[in-house]
């Protein structure tokens, strides 16, 4: 479905770019919204989860004897209560519940359901697991070395030519680029090469994984919880428990954020398959401290760089090597943090190779942009040291190499309208980029790409007999959606905003949607909804054509009203959608719209941030002073949703630039599970994140929309670093920058210029 | 005939090969004459590639036409968070 000319050419929208309260905003502000552990079901048990207490183990064996015959246990569960699948989904399989071995700190060996939950607690203690201590490797560059403890002895990287001989935890190399790297090096006047380091880090959903199963003695269930796509827990829940996926319906309830981590299972077949044992509903809901050591964070990496500049500020060749662990199992996004890498950029030179490690970690997850940020952070920081040393302005120097239309992208294809060369415009031209800076202050610029996807997408929309507009989507609302579906589908049918209601349909109630991710749900449910909203003008332009007994083609749709056009329509009052609505029961029956498609050509996202950051010198404290993202959104149905992605992209990034790591002890155990000595950024520490937006139109939306969810989070990394970078002097290629590292940092600087 | 080009990773199944020529109207028939033309490229295309063409990606339309002279770029099946 093309960009709408019309709309392009300055159209004006009556709806679409308004600021109205979300729909779901009342039950959210008054705790009336229910949230995955807020549902409850009559004779309900309480489920409890074993974990590994070691980082890799054998599992020798598991007596659950004692804790079945505990009085109030009605079910025990293990590996051997899921399908034993050899297929795609293996690895969710054996990281829902640990088969021959637990393969990290935290790994489901077994599970109960009891009465009450101090029964079940009992009864995790009374399950006795035989445990193999195995090596373990936590660190990705440890993991690569050929005496690293193997993790799977069928993992023979693949992408590599010939076929490795041995087993390793390297399970794929990738590889992008084009042109002669090389040949640029040496047109180049200046070279950088520098390597760097990121941490892992946890999304940090406020809201930890919960649902509550139930499935009957005739085979159907029915499960209620917080997920990104709860199309994609009922087919892979049946497919590990071995159920018709007609027999299985799953809500999705409202969600305390997902950014990622909540597009795949974890609890949801293990409550499952513990209600088909017990014969009654059981509820399952993970503690912090579970949803730290056994949901995903996102990899740690290690990063090479190696850009050349001309003195003129033309890159002549930009390469880099990515290594990123995703925990135990293989998928650590390497593959797209090496796509997105020199995404920016407009280069003739580029080569990108990254490997995907596993680790005895749990099993990453996506997280915004998944693998981006990382890259950019080790790209960014390297562009901006290119142009201290040809003394050019850091955004003179993007603007010079920076990628436009007719570019072809460093992961091979050419770009078509994008909005990068806009976006630092907007933040050259930005106040904040000349006011002035104070001592021990810097200011640090990044830019940041991602991809945007659409999907599959099915949405329903009817009209009811007062002319109000039921709207049901498929994908959960995880950033203000529903506003933006009303505003759509109020748009195209002419009525006002609080005319219509959007809610998320469960799984029986519509065809199949792909998860709500990609940054695609107002591009892809959004581009949904104005087909099935113009269907239904269609249908309701045929209504008011029989009941005024003209041709439908006589009939055109206006303002929220069906009215006679052309020559021999002849001179009837128009009919309201309300009238129409009104009439329908005796005209026909109901009307509706639907629209079941794959949305495609979702259109690249760009941004290009700017902070200001004070480093205390004694403390190694840095303060975010100031913060400005400009980003391109396309067209933005909601601005203030739309700027409200732009802030939490940076506020997360802020976090995970300054603060926020996994950290594993000797032993292989996390040591930090919990949101006191896993720091996220609070209020207090941010201040207010200025936006703006920038609309370079998609040509593959009918408004021109494109996705803003994941961009945000790409760029604040290597901003931060490189506003850290400016306030002291010292290039910081490790995440976190936290205080003790940035004081030691400063405090080596100190020593050198003394031995001086 | 259509020339498809092929991701850096991918190319490691083709011997290094980087350009085809295909026969094909439309995504899927590129990629299954790209598997014949490829055989070991086949098992991946099967599990599922996303593909640019004229610089739009598409990850689930095998029945998208395909002009001669469209760009065409093979790339891994993508997804976000």
């Amino acid at each position: 479905m093309p960009l709408d000319q019309t709309a392009k050419s300055g159209t004006p929208f009556s709806k679409v770019g308004t600021r109205p309260l979300r729909p779901d905003g009342l039950d959210k502000v008054t705790g009336r919204a229910r949230f995955g552990a807020d549902m409850t079901a009559p004779g309900m048990l309480i489920g409890r989860v074993l974990r590994s207490p070691h980082a890799h183990a054998r599992i020798r064996s598991i007596d659950s004897s004692a804790a079945e015959a505990l009085p109030g246990v009605k079910a025990v569960i293990t590996a051997a209560d899921f399908l034993d699948r050899q297929d795609e989904h293996r690895d969710i399989l054996v990281n829902v519940m640990a088969r021959e071995k637990a393969l990290y700190d935290g790994h489901a060996v077994a599970a109960v359901a009891a009465t009450s939950a101090a029964i079940a607690r009992e009864a995790l203690s009374l399950i006795k697991v035989d445990y193999e201590v195995l090596p373990h490797v936590i660190d990705v560059e440890a993991a690569m070395r050929p005496d690293a403890p193997i993790l799977h002895d069928n993992m023979f990287t693949s992408g590599v030519e010939p076929r490795p001989s041995k087993p390793s935890n390297v399970a794929a190399r990738y590889q992008f680029g084009h042109g002669d790297v090389q040949a640029g090096f040496a047109a180049a006047d200046v070279v950088i090469e520098r390597s760097f380091r990121t941490e892992a880090t946890h999304q940090g959903y406020i809201e930890p994984h919960a649902c509550l199963a139930s499935v009957g003695s005739d085979g159907q269930g029915e499960l209620w919880c917080c997920t990104q796509g709860h199309f994609m827990v009922r087919d892979i829940s049946a497919a590990l428990l071995g159920m018709d996926i007609s027999k299985l319906r799953v809500t999705a309830s409202e969600i305390g954020g997902g950014f990622g981590g909540k597009t795949t299972v974890f609890i949801e077949p293990v409550a499952l398959a513990l209600s088909r044992k017990a014969g009654r509903p059981v509820k399952l809901v993970m503690s912090r401290a579970e949803v730290f050591r056994a949901t995903g964070p996102t990899s740690s990496t290690s990063v090479r760089v190696k850009m050349g500049v001309k003195r003129d500020g033309r890159i002549t060749a930009a390469e880099a090597e990515l290594k990123y662990q995703g925990g135990a199992f293989a998928g650590s996004p390497v593959e797209l943090g090496a796509m997105s890498a020199f995404a920016c950029y407009d280069l003739e030179n580029v080569s990108v190779i990254g490997y995907d490690v596993v680790t005895n970690r749990p099993k990453q997850a996506a997280y915004r942009a998944p693998g981006a940020p990382m890259s950019a952070f080790a790209v960014e920081s390297v562009v901006n040291e290119l142009a201290e040393r040809i003394g050019m302005d850091q955004i003179d120097l993007r603007l010079k190499n920076a990628a436009k239309e007719g570019t072809r992208a460093a992961y091979g294809p050419t770009f078509g309208p994008i909005g990068l060369i806009e976006t630092l415009k907007a933040a050259k031209a930005h106040p904040h980029y000349a006011a002035p800076l104070g001592p021990n202050q810097g200011r640090g610029v990044a830019c940041g790409f991602w991809f945007n996807f659409g999907g599959q997408t099915c949405v329903s929309l009817n009209i009811n007999i007062d002319g109000t507009v039921a709207l049901a989507v498929g994908t959960p609302d995880i950033g203000g959606s529903r506003a933006s579906m009303c505003l759509m589908a109020a748009e195209e049918l002419g009525v006002s905003y609080d005319r219509v209601r959007t809610v998320v349909a469960d799984t029986s109630s519509l065809g199949y949607n792909d998860v709500t991710d990609g940054s695609r749900v107002t591009f892809a449910s959004g581009m949904a909804t104005i087909k099935a909203a113009r269907e239904a003008v269609k249908k309701l332009c045929a209504r008011a054509a029989a009941i005024w007994g003209i041709p439908e083609d006589a009939v055109v749709w206006e303002e929220g009203q069906a009215r006679p056009a052309g020559p021999n329509a002849g001179a009837f009052p128009p009919l309201s959608l309300r009238e129409i609505a009104a009439m329908a029961p005796k005209t026909g029956g109901p009307i509706a719209g639907h629209c079941e498609f794959n949305a495609e050509n979702a259109g690249p996202s760009f941004a290009t941030h700017l902070v200001d950051v004070e480093v205390d010198p004694e403390t190694g404290r840095a303060t975010v002073l100031r913060y400005t993202v400009a980003q391109d959104a396309g067209k933005a149905v909601h601005p203030a949703y739309v700027e409200g992605q732009l802030q939490g992209g940076a506020a997360q990034g802020i976090g995970w630039a300054l603060n926020e790591e996994y950290i594993y002890g000797p032993d292989g155990r996390l040591q930090n599970p919990g949101f006191l000595d896993y720091r996220i950024p609070v209020a207090s520490d941010l201040p207010m994140i200025d936006t703006v937006i920038v609309e370079v139109p998609n040509p593959g939306h009918p408004y021109g929309v494109r996705g803003v969810g994941e961009t945000s989070i790409v760029p604040p990394l290597a901003a931060m670093a490189n506003a850290l970078s400016a306030a002291t002097a010292v290039r910081f290629t490790e995440l976190p920058m936290s205080p003790p590292r940035v004081l030691h940092a400063l405090e080596a600087r100190r020593m050198a210029q003394a031995a001086d | 005939m259509v020339q498809v080009r092929l991701g850096g990773t991918l190319q490691s199944y083709s011997g290094g090969r980087s350009t085809f020529e295909i026969e094909g109207a439309n995504i899927g028939q590129i990629l299954a004459g790209l598997g014949e033309a490829c055989p070991r490229l086949k098992p991946l295309l099967e599990k599922g590639v996303a593909v640019a063409v004229d610089g739009e990606i598409y990850r689930g339309s095998l029945l998208h036409p395909v002009r001669p002279d469209a760009e065409v770029f093979i790339l891994p099946r993508m997804a976000g968070g």
